[in-house]
């Protein structure tokens, strides 16, 4: 059998009484609901990213000026591009998937807060629009090709449409999917940087705890290390307690920070996902990722683990001034 | 069997016991000390206060090492010996001491107990054995007493029951009879004399000279760190009652 103390709830040490149960885990619950508020951000932030890039990044918008007029073939500019879009849709060609023209009221709507009143007020001549929805494989975009992927289609895309209806304006949105990809990995990095730093400082934390607590022990660690306890069995009822503490105290950031992410997620539905889909708290928790979920569970064993790792590695470096 | 060539000790700061901010960085307390003890011997540590007793036997309980020189505990040479090896020769080794050095928020038993557990013996067994222990030291109604609110002489004898409960190769004591009355004082050395004749090295450091003359035996003379005498021809100088001389 190999020689240790008994089990860490008997306290041969008697580090309940030097290691308070009161600071320590309240420390750990403020940098669990830290911890879970920074990964709630970054997941977040890539989720938001993934829908963005699944959603407008793929439209292409295109612009005919003075859609009435004549073109090539005998009918006008805009009846010419729809012939275009639609045939193309129907074949696949250059990447469209759909095409839709916009009513002369959505896109009054569009150019409302540019003019600041209704369009048909001033009588100005709209251009007609089309919103193109282009398609990419999964692969391609889960590759982060689909940017690439765009923008060839939408070059041409680009010279078909100047041979039907010249001056056609394409706008294409997937030219800030580079930036909204930018964005959600630094926003992620940040959030790794914040977690990293939240680790940091829970295991300077413990260590400062654990100093104290051998401090206040010295004699009686000192007393059973000349009785022949080896370092495993003094740093093995600093570790239980340690853990135990920082377990507990984020467990209950866990308790505590739940309600306040059910609550931003409300808070930010509308970026997320369909609003009214969100119409009670427990569609909401359905809603919020599994990794998430998963990340949270996993926080108060990162505390336990952190508690036990850095007071094993405390309490063995102070073990080692003694012979 | 302990044996000790040249040895010197020299406290640094942080391991000198009872260092304060005061005291010199290095303190020589031991110099040049040579004797040896063959397995089951016995031998009286004399010496007046601040002779180096206690630093020599600190030595001879592995709660530090030599500065210099060669020291032998049970077999093994300490200055040559990994860290990890200690704890395990620790165990083999018994010291009762001078300040008793119970862990004040356990009870007597579990004072007691430590060491076999440490050990590893089974929970069914340190009971029996630690219930004999306290029986044999007359505290078996004071089991469940922590040291504060046991008297000295009976925190003497708890810390005596720890010393021998694991039966130590080697026991050393600093004034173990310090605190107790005649009668068991008388019980301690009878204790310690039965150890050594089953085969138990001891060491005794002590100030008692009616002790040392009731049970005369060889005895380690230490004075200003250094081994002015190791036999059996022991004096006590009168000088001014503190010192001691080897006749």
């Amino acid at each position: 059998m190999r020689p240790s103390l008994r089990p860490a709830k008997a306290d041969d040490l008697g580090l309940r009484r030097a290691l308070s149960d009161r600071l320590l885990p309240l420390l750990v619950t403020a940098m669990t609901i830290l911890a879970a508020l920074t990964l709630a951000g970054a997941i977040a932030a890539a989720g938001l990213a993934r829908h963005w890039r699944g959603g407008a990044a793929t439209m292409v918008t295109v612009q005919v000026p003075d859609p009435s007029d004549a073109a090539p073939g005998g009918t006008t500019r805009a009846v010419a591009v729809a012939r275009l879009l639609e045939m193309l849709q129907g074949r696949g060609g250059l990447g469209v998937s759909g095409a839709r023209l916009l009513t002369e009221p959505e896109v009054g709507a569009l150019l409302k807060p540019w003019l600041g009143v209704d369009a048909a007020a001033l009588s100005l001549k709209l251009p007609a629009v089309f919103e193109v929805r282009m398609k990419y494989s999964s692969a391609a975009f889960a590759a982060g090709a689909a940017g690439a992927a765009l923008a060839a289609g939408a070059a041409g895309l680009d010279a078909a449409l100047a041979r039907v209806a010249p001056g056609t304006l394409v706008e294409r949105n997937g030219v800030w999917l580079s930036r909204l990809t930018g964005l959600a990995a630094s926003l992620q990095a940040c959030a790794a940087v914040a977690l990293a730093m939240v680790a940091f400082i829970a295991a300077a934390v413990v260590a400062l705890a654990t100093r104290a607590g051998l401090a206040a022990r010295r004699d009686a660690i000192e007393i059973v290390h000349g009785l022949g306890a080896p370092d495993r069995a003094i740093a093995g009822p600093f570790s239980a307690r340690i853990s135990g503490l920082a377990f507990g105290g984020s467990l209950l950031g866990l308790i505590l920070v739940v309600p306040l992410l059910i609550g931003l997620a409300q808070v930010s539905a509308p970026f997320q996902a369909d609003a009214a889909g969100f119409h009670s708290p427990e569609a909401l928790l359905a809603a919020l990722p599994v990794f998430l979920w998963v990340s949270l569970a996993a926080l108060p064993l990162a505390a336990g683990l952190i508690g036990w790792s850095t007071a094993q590695l405390t309490v063995r470096g102070w073990l080692r001034r003694l012979p | 069997m302990v044996r000790l060539e040249s040895v010197g000790l020299r406290y640094g700061r942080a391991d000198s016991p009872g260092a304060g901010h005061n005291q010199a960085l290095h303190d020589q307390v031991l110099h040049d000390v040579s004797f040896y003890i063959p397995g089951g011997g016995f031998r009286w540590l004399l010496g007046p206060s601040g002779a180096g007793k206690t630093s020599l036997l600190r030595l001879l309980m592995l709660a530090v090492r030599p500065s210099s020189g060669r020291l032998e505990v049970l077999g093994t040479a300490i200055e040559r010996c990994k860290r990890r090896d200690l704890p395990p020769l620790r165990r083999r080794i018994g010291t009762i001491f001078q300040d008793f050095r119970l862990l004040p928020h356990l009870s007597a038993f579990d004072n007691v107990a430590l060491p076999v557990r440490l050990a590893g013996r089974p929970e069914g067994q340190v009971r029996a054995d630690v219930e004999e222990m306290l029986r044999f030291v007359g505290l078996t109604r004071r089991s469940d007493a922590r040291p504060a609110e046991l008297s000295g002489g009976e925190q003497q004898r708890v810390a005596i029951a720890r010393a021998v409960i694991a039966r130590p190769k080697l026991l050393l004591a600093d004034e173990p009879t310090g605190n107790l009355d005649d009668v068991q004082a008388t019980r301690l050395m009878q204790l310690l004399i039965e150890l050594n004749r089953l085969g138990t090295t001891v060491v005794v450091a002590t100030h008692n000279q009616a002790l040392v003359q009731r049970y005369p035996g060889r005895a380690l003379v230490l004075a200003d760190g250094r081994l002015v005498q190791d036999g059996t021809d022991v004096a006590f100088a009168a000088c001014d009652g503190t010192q001691w001389r080897g006749a």
